[in-house]
């Protein structure tokens, strides 16, 4: 595999305040590479880094062998980038504003056309081609940034929160299209909060506390970092108190999650049988009693809370 | 280079699209000079030809520095600037796309006070010195507005206080309403510093043939002041585009 995005002891200052400390990782030709982090951990400021959005305080950042501080404008050509705030031009049409991405690329004019009402049949925008962008909802938006994000054909695609306040569908068409983009062999590296997608769609994640790397691997990989805990998830058709339930045996912690108890435990064998007593015995039924085991989001809270 | 040169030109393109194909700015670039003018020659007892000069120099000057200051502003709170940012241009390139927009906004609007004079019998006696003229004063005049919206703000009220606060000051200081000849020494000490004293002065030598510095003079004062202000805006520009993000 080639490695195609490569960072070096990458280090960002705000006056004072380490933002990105001296990470170091590498992206592979073909990979969905995830970055996750809580907010303020660094990730944006590390996105505009490889983008070439801003520059590092130190470190060193190579795009396809392209050094980002010294060929800057080759790097940028390769790359497409839909950032995390970033708008389209609200005053041009979703037509204008392709076109004016492929001026900014050097797309040749004919290509440029054919390549935007492809982009545009493909994102369900066409019908909505000469409409002004400020008519546009939040999700035929984002489907417009991404476009404009492939006017170039990039190699790389860096991806900063792309799903991040949309209805269910947009962002179901929006993960499929970052599948189809793999599957056709672009890099993706994808930033997000949501770590069911990072689950769902990543090969690799790296996950960023506090401007450093707490851990790179594989999804299922990191899941068996944390494998020896377990919980039982309950609901009942009745409110409880959930200190009650952290007085049965083997259970460490008990949470809240909407309707459900979450019962941390390193016997959930044995929480089961309690369980089923704690209903009989209070007169409770219930509704639904499930075993789980980590799920992304637990290595990341677990990372994250480790470390902070 | 050519490349960079034409993706200068896509982000005029999208600039005058944006910000100046609109009917307030187009009527207003023409009459708020139109009428600061009015307010300082009526009662005065001043040849057409005068005071054409003088309206066309304000022209270029206020209606090339209408817009550039807040384009980075506004792009900085419609949140389309990381998207330019992060495009294969350098901030030198945004910069002259910027300032080519202006340029051509500044020129054409400049033709309205030149058909007015011509149509109430002003002549213009010097055409192409006037159309050079016209040229460096836009490009001049741009590249000092790039410099105003350098300020790292969102705010395009904070970036137009700014502008406007050097902006008439220097009106008084460049011979527009009084010649600079005519003006105390302080005044014509202080009209050096001001690149409208030079476009005046052409404009004056192009409708009247009467002129207090040399063509030469006003060419080349006006061409450095658009090298230091061009230069002095990508520096600032440098500095301030991370700050905005």
């Amino acid at each position: 595999m080639k490695t195609v995005i490569e960072v070096g002891e990458l280090t960002k200052d705000y006056n004072g305040f380490t933002a990105v400390d001296h990470i170091s990782f590498e992206v592979e030709e073909g990979e969905i590479f995830g970055f996750l982090g809580p907010n303020g951990a660094g990730k944006t400021t590390t996105v505009r880094i490889l983008t070439g959005v801003i520059k590092p305080t130190s470190g060193k950042v190579s795009i396809m062998g392209f050094d980002l501080r010294s060929e800057s404008i080759k790097a940028k050509q390769i790359i497409g980038v839909v950032p995390e705030l970033s708008n389209a031009y609200n005053e041009l049409s979703a037509w204008n504003n392709l076109q004016f991405m492929a001026d900014l690329y050097g797309v040749p004019k004919n290509h440029a056309k054919k390549r935007a009402e492809e982009l545009l049949n493909k994102f369900n925008l066409y019908d909505r081609k000469d409409h002004k962008v400020k008519t546009f909802s939040k999700g035929m938006k984002q489907k417009l940034i991404l476009a404009m994000s492939l006017m170039n054909d990039p190699e790389i695609l860096f991806l900063d929160e792309p799903t991040s306040g949309l209805d269910v569908i947009s962002a179901r068409l929006i993960k499929d299209m970052v599948l189809e983009l793999n599957k056709g062999g672009k890099t993706i590296f994808l930033t997000t909060h949501y770590m069911e997608e990072a689950n769902e769609l990543c090969s690799r994640v790296a996950i960023i506390n506090h401007g450093k790397i707490a851990a790179i691997d594989a999804p299922e990989k990191l899941k068996m970092r944390i494998a020896g805990l377990e919980w039982v998830e309950v609901s009942f058709d009745m409110p409880v108190d959930a200190s009650d339930l952290l007085d049965l045996s083997g259970v460490i912690d008990v949470r809240m999650s909407g309707d459900k108890l979450r019962l941390y435990t390193n016997e959930p064998g044995r929480t089961i049988y309690q369980l089923v007593d704690y209903s009989r015995s209070n007169n409770l039924e219930i509704v639904m009693l499930n075993t789980l085991t980590p799920t992304l989001e637990d290595v990341f809270i677990k990372l994250t809370e480790e470390k902070g | 280079m050519i490349d960079q040169l034409k993706r200068a030109c896509a982000i005029a393109k999208k600039d005058i699209r944006i910000y100046y194909m609109k009917g307030p700015v187009v009527i207003f670039g023409i009459l708020f000079p139109v009428f600061l003018f009015l307010a300082f020659v009526i009662g005065r007892d001043l040849t057409v030809d005068f005071l054409i000069a003088g309206l066309l120099s304000m022209t270029i000057f206020f209606t090339s520095m209408s817009i550039t200051p807040v384009i980075a502003p506004t792009e900085t709170q419609t949140r389309s600037l990381e998207r330019l940012a992060a495009a294969p241009v350098s901030i030198t390139t945004i910069l002259l796309g910027d300032m080519l927009a202006s340029v051509l906004f500044g020129i054409g609007i400049s033709l309205v006070p030149i058909m007015v004079g011509m149509a109430i019998g002003v002549t213009v006696e010097h055409p192409f010195i006037l159309a050079a003229g016209i040229v460096l004063a836009a490009f001049c005049f741009s590249a000092m507005g790039l410099i105003f919206s350098s300020t790292p703000t969102s705010m395009t009220s904070t970036v137009m206080m700014i502008s406007t606060m050097v902006k008439f000051p220097l009106v008084f200081i460049s011979g527009i309403f009084i010649p600079v000849g005519e003006l105390p020494l302080w005044g014509q000490v202080l009209a050096l510093a001001s690149p409208l004293t030079y476009i005046t002065d052409l404009c004056r030598y192009s409708f009247q043939g009467t002129n207090y510095y040399s063509i030469l003079v006003d060419a080349t004062a006006l061409m450095i002041f658009f090298v230091i202000f061009m230069t002095v805006a990508i520096k600032l520009h440098g500095r301030s585009l991370p700050k905005r993000l």
